[in-house]
């Protein structure tokens, strides 16, 4: 018999051809309007490539002409579920720059709301990241316990989400009387909530055969492409500013740096999980332990930082956030520079998601937790 | 061979137990749906919604029952805006009583579709005559209906207030 060889027309349909399909800038998954240009080789991807740029509003540019109390209320604007680590971080610069002292009242209850803000932001993010999989109960679940947080911060700080508590030198108001009964509250109520979470959707067999092995991301890229925040720890890159650079109360409390080292979208899904145990653990920590004192520290009317270059990182929900202040000694900065988390996250996607499917790159966006207005400042 | 189909049933078996677990939290919920209710009948509660006291919904220029206010037209909370929401005009005007020159607020200009809400306005005010009002109903048909005045027609400055 002489060798098989496969001639006529079936090789040539069966030829397959690259091409390019958009994902967004309106796609529910892309949690916001990021544009994805995908080269696909049948439902594999080849290549892609984000497309930023739908939601600039050039907040950068706008700091240059605010004085610096004006500035706080901008940063609400870019990571807008890590509202209050953004404030804190400008704060902290310009606190850093001024050689404030704040009061330990004030490192305190900022350490417990920034908590309160980073499990609000995994909650929703947990979610989200349900719904993107197909399963809307999660959603629902995520933000019926938000919304207790939320509560919080609208007895105290006056708004939901744009909170805009943190004043340089210290906090817009003390807290309410309430504040720590309904933060007790909480904590006893997602305690026994979170469990829950684990049961719904962590040992789901449909979600872990979706998550489990997909999305690699290596160490080394990991601190190559600077992925930072629970992302870059399910690497095993152990980035974690709160340990690594403490800043206000951070010091004072123990928790463990979540790290993980699958680098898979599970590891990521699972450093998140277990970060809501350890922001847990900081609140009860703190809780009772507010100091007595001033919520302020007395500043001048007019803040003009000394002439130089300032640079503030904290971590927020997503990873390092670092603002960078050049001052030439006037009440407003000569250029301002925020260093988001996002940003590094999502071009990292490229390198992640090269040889996946699309039905898994929903997945992968969805553990990177991108949140575009923090990308596109 | 024997252990492949072994691991067959065992991965049925694991998703089947995988799935009626997350399904046992549903159920539970269902079997006690009255016990966590946490969503609100926005637009039937109306009578009843208690917002936070602290609550920013917008600035309100505060006004007695003599149609009196507080402003003395400062501008300490047109400079402290970020956005240019608040514009005050302002003219010099004789003092009835004492007759000399005084520094009155003419017109109170809001913009709220430039506010953000920030509350540095009602923190910078050296009198207190601003503060956050609890609506937050703002919703119009035209955009021009949300540049308000907010001293009333005819009110005067309070007695007793200086800058």
């Amino acid at each position: 018999m002489s060798e098989l060889v496969l001639t006529g027309p079936e090789t040539e349909t069966a030829l397959t051809q690259e091409y390019f399909i958009n994902m967004g800038p309106q796609h529910p998954s892309t949690h916001g309007v990021l544009r994805l240009v995908l080269t696909i080789d049948g439902e594999i991807i080849r290549r892609v490539e984000p497309h930023i740029g739908y939601i600039h509003r050039s907040i950068e540019k706008m700091c240059e002409h605010d004085s610096y109390r004006q500035i706080v209320h901008l940063t609400d604007r870019m990571d807008y579920l890590s509202c209050h680590m953004n404030n804190e971080a400008v704060c902290l610069a310009v606190e850093q720059a001024l050689q404030i002292e704040v009061p330990e009242r004030v490192k305190v209850i900022r350490t417990i709301v920034s908590e309160l803000t980073r499990l609000a932001s995994h909650q929703l993010w947990w979610g989200v990241m349900g719904m993107d999989l197909g399963a809307i109960t999660s959603f629902l679940y995520g933000f019926r316990d938000r919304e207790m947080i939320n509560d919080i911060f609208e007895e105290t700080c006056g708004a939901r989400l744009t909170m805009n508590y943190n004043v340089p030198g210290g906090l817009m108001f003390d807290i309410h009387p309430n504040f720590q009964k309904r933060t007790k509250d909480f904590v006893a109520h997602f305690c026994t909530k979170l469990p829950e979470y684990d049961r719904l959707l962590s040992d789901n067999p449909i979600f872990r055969s979706r998550t489990e092995g997909v999305g690699y991301l290596s160490k080394e890229d990991a601190i190559g492409y600077g992925v930072t925040g629970p992302s870059g720890r399910a690497s095993g890159f152990a980035c974690d500013v709160r340990k690594r650079l403490p800043y206000s109360a951070y010091p004072q409390v123990e928790f463990t740096e979540i790290i993980r080292t699958e680098g898979d979208c599970f590891a990521r899904y699972k450093a998140r999980i277990l970060e809501m145990w350890e922001s847990l653990r900081i609140i009860e920590q703190l809780i009772d332990n507010i100091p007595e004192g001033e919520f302020q520290a007395p500043t001048k009317q007019v803040l003009k930082l000394p002439k130089g270059e300032y640079y503030q990182r904290v971590e927020t929900a997503r990873g390092d956030f670092g603002v960078y202040i050049i001052s030439e000694g006037n009440k407003s900065p000569y250029r301002l520079k925020f260093r988001s988390p996002g940003f590094s996250n999502l071009f990292v996607l490229d390198k992640v998601a090269r040889g996946s499917k699309i039905a898994d790159l929903v997945a992968i966006m969805s553990t990177f937790d991108y949140v575009m207005p923090d990308i596109d400042r | 061979m024997f252990k492949a189909i072994a691991d067959y049933f065992k991965e049925i078996y694991q998703t089947i137990r995988g799935l009626l677990v997350g399904m046992g939290v549903t159920g539970k919920y269902i079997a006690h749906a009255r016990r966590e209710i946490i969503t609100q009948e926005y637009p039937d509660n109306r009578d009843t919604l208690q917002m936070f006291e602290r609550f920013r919904g917008e600035v309100v220029l505060l006004h007695n029952e003599d149609n009196e206010h507080r402003c003395t037209g400062c501008s300490a909370c047109e400079v402290a805006c970020p956005n240019g929401s608040i514009e005050i005009i302002w003219a010099r005007r004789e003092d009835p009583e004492t007759g000399k020159k005084k520094k009155q607020l003419e017109t109170f200009v809001y913009h709220l579709s430039m506010c953000t809400m920030c509350n540095l306005c009602i923190l910078a005010c050296p009198t207190d005559a601003i503060k956050m009002g609890h609506n937050f109903e703002h919703a119009v048909f035209d955009r021009s209906q949300l540049t308000k005045v907010l001293n009333r027609p005819g009110s005067r400055l309070e007695k007793g207030v200086e800058e």
